[in-house]
């Protein structure tokens, strides 16, 4: 007779209430707690943009992605009291838990860069990581002929760390399409030395936004946003003029983590074991998606990997059983590159992601555009509402990375030079 | 990977100047690291990021970010960038002797 709470119903929350449904015994009560509703594909709206995603359809009612066995309760999680392990709502009776799960996601957060929310924001500067900044680009979008568009990861980590590039490459090909690429200059600003953080695929994202002739700007610290000139300014002095900026500002965990003492670190994330995925607060609070600060993606395929070890030792916990110590950070990633290609990268805590194939010697060509991959990033939402959120397995994809198949010595195909850094100023 | 001499002490340094075991660090080190960057004096607000940055490593293992810094160290951002103007997380990183900080995944 125990209660577990889940807190948040978005990807990660869903899949574990469903998997703990089908494991927990019927005398267990599973509440799952979200603010809304609404349940969001995030990953619909990189589409947005360029027309080829209806915002109307990338949501569905959160109450009805969930077991029957699960107990869903609207209401805004005020605080969590992890000595008293109670979970205080906004307007609502306080809630005693045997184990939670907190699922509660990563945020954007605009007001830490100086500027940003000006007068120009959600007019010439917009973010497509939430619905309502994606659905006002695309109507600027509509009406763009030529000009300067400028997209800038303001600071790591963000969720779905790639989708910025994939944005570089869908805006390239929206305008060859429109015949108008010529007169639109694109921009990559990022903080990072190159165009991504692991090597090899850093190496060939450079080439390819070259290829497509993006400026690749690095460590570049946007510090503020300046509408009278329509630049970004970087905390070193360097200024990026914009027409259209396509920011991602920083992530933090949800507001309620700042607000329950010892609970997070300075960004809101949970300080996590990242093997186990039992917080390091409590050992009765288990931490799964966007929430962790463990060094993995922010992304749904993790959510999706990590569901199992977490749902084991929720199990494990309530049977006083030692907990197992299996997640290896996994990721698998289509990158949408344009022209209905992608590519797909697969990569864990030890191995970055390498070319070959997924998920066995014959599959998916990986780090390598093709029209496969294009159809899988397309499958993905069927994928998503269908199987990953009920907890189901996705056949032959396990919860930890296959190595076979993978090249894994390698060299960078091709160096890029950025065309603005640091050392250069 | 190259070596460097630092207060006599031979230290092994990689590609970008980062060293390869913190461990042979030493403070005097410091100001030496600190000239070649172009960084001729340090004040005790540049050692207030570098104490910071170097029990960060030891704590963690990892070197702090500049948004992590601009949050815990006492030192605001703008003032980072001041003390350290070719970037705070790198340039603290190296004088401080612990591997470069790297972005998130
Ligand atoms: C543009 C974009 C593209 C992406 N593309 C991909 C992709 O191609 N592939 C991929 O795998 N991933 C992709 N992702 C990432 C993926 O969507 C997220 O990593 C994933 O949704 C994380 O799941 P989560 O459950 O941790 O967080 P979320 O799904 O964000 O859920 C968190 C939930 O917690 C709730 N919550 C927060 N605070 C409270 C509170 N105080 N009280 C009650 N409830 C609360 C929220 O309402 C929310 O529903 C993309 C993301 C974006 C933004």
């Amino acid at each position: 007779m125990s209660t577990v709470i889940v807190i948040g119903a978005g990807t990660a929350g869903t899949l574990v209430a469903n998997r703990l449904a089908k494991q927990l015994s019927p005398n267990d009560t599973i509440i799952a707690i979200d603010q809304d509703n609404s349940h969001l594909y995030q990953p619909g709206l990189l589409f947005v943009p360029f027309g080829k995603a209806k915002p109307s359809k990338l949501t569905r009612p959160r109450a009805a992605q969930l077991s029957r066995r699960v107990t869903y309760i609207q209401a805004s999680v005020e605080s969590i009291d992890t000595k008293a392990n109670t979970v205080f709502l906004k307007d609502r009776s306080p809630i005693p838990y045997d184990v939670a799960v907190i699922a509660s996601g990563s945020r954007v957060v605009t007001e830490e860069t100086e500027g940003l929310i000006g007068e120009g924001w959600l007019k010439d500067a917009f973010t497509f990581y939430t619905l309502e900044g994606a659905t006002a680009l695309r109507d600027r979008l509509a009406n763009f002929t030529s000009g300067r568009i400028v997209v800038n990861v303001v600071d790591m980590p963000i969720k779905c760390p790639v989708a910025p590039l994939e944005f570089c490459f869908l805006v390239d090909a929206f305008f060859s399409d429109r015949s108008t690429r010529d007169k639109v200059k694109i921009t990559y600003v990022t903080p990072l030395d190159g165009a991504f953080t692991k090597p090899v695929c850093s190496s060939i994202l450079g080439s390819m936004l070259n290829d497509r002739n993006v400026e690749l700007i690095t460590e570049f610290n946007t510090g503020s946003v300046d509408y009278a000139s329509n630049t970004l300014v970087s905390y070193d002095g360097r200024t990026v003029p914009f027409d259209i900026a396509v920011l991602i500002p920083p992530h933090a965990g949800a507001e309620f983590i700042f607000k329950s003492p010892g609970l997070g670190d300075e960004f809101g994330f949970i300080p996590t074991e990242p093997k186990s995925l039992v917080s390091k607060v409590a050992s009765n609070i288990f931490v799964i998606g966007d929430a962790t600060d463990i060094p993995a993606s922010k992304a749904g395929s993790v959510a999706h990997f990590e569901g199992e070890v977490v749902c084991n030792n929720v199990l494990h916990y309530l049977k006083s059983e030692p907990f197992e110590e299996t997640f290896d950070g996994h990721a698998n990633c289509f990158i949408e590159s344009g022209h209905k290609k992608a590519m797909l990268i697969d990569f864990n805590y030890e191995t970055e992601p390498l070319p070959g194939k997924f998920p066995l010697r014959i599959g998916a060509p990986l780090l390598k555009e093709s029209r496969i991959n294009h159809l899988g990033k397309l499958a993905f939402a069927w994928v998503y509402w269908h199987v990953l959120l009920k907890g189901r397995d996705i056949p032959l994809i396990g919860s930890q990375m296959p190595k076979s198949g993978k090249q894994f010595s390698t060299k960078p195909v091709r160096e890029v030079t950025p065309t603005q850094s640091q050392e250069s100023h | 990977m190259t070596t460097a001499s630092y207060v006599g002490i031979e230290v092994e340094l990689n590609d970008e100047g980062f060293f390869t075991d913190p461990s042979a660090w030493r403070e005097e080190m410091a100001p030496m690291i600190a000239k070649e960057m172009g960084i001729d004096e340090l004040t005790d607000e540049h050692w207030r990021v570098i104490r910071f940055v170097r029990d960060r490593y030891l704590q963690t293992g990892g070197g702090p970010s500049v948004r992590v810094l601009g949050k815990t160290s006492g030192v605001e951002v703008k003032d980072l960038y001041r003390l350290f103007p070719k970037g705070p997380a790198k340039q603290a990183a190296k004088i401080a002797g612990i591997p470069k900080p790297v972005g998130c995944i």
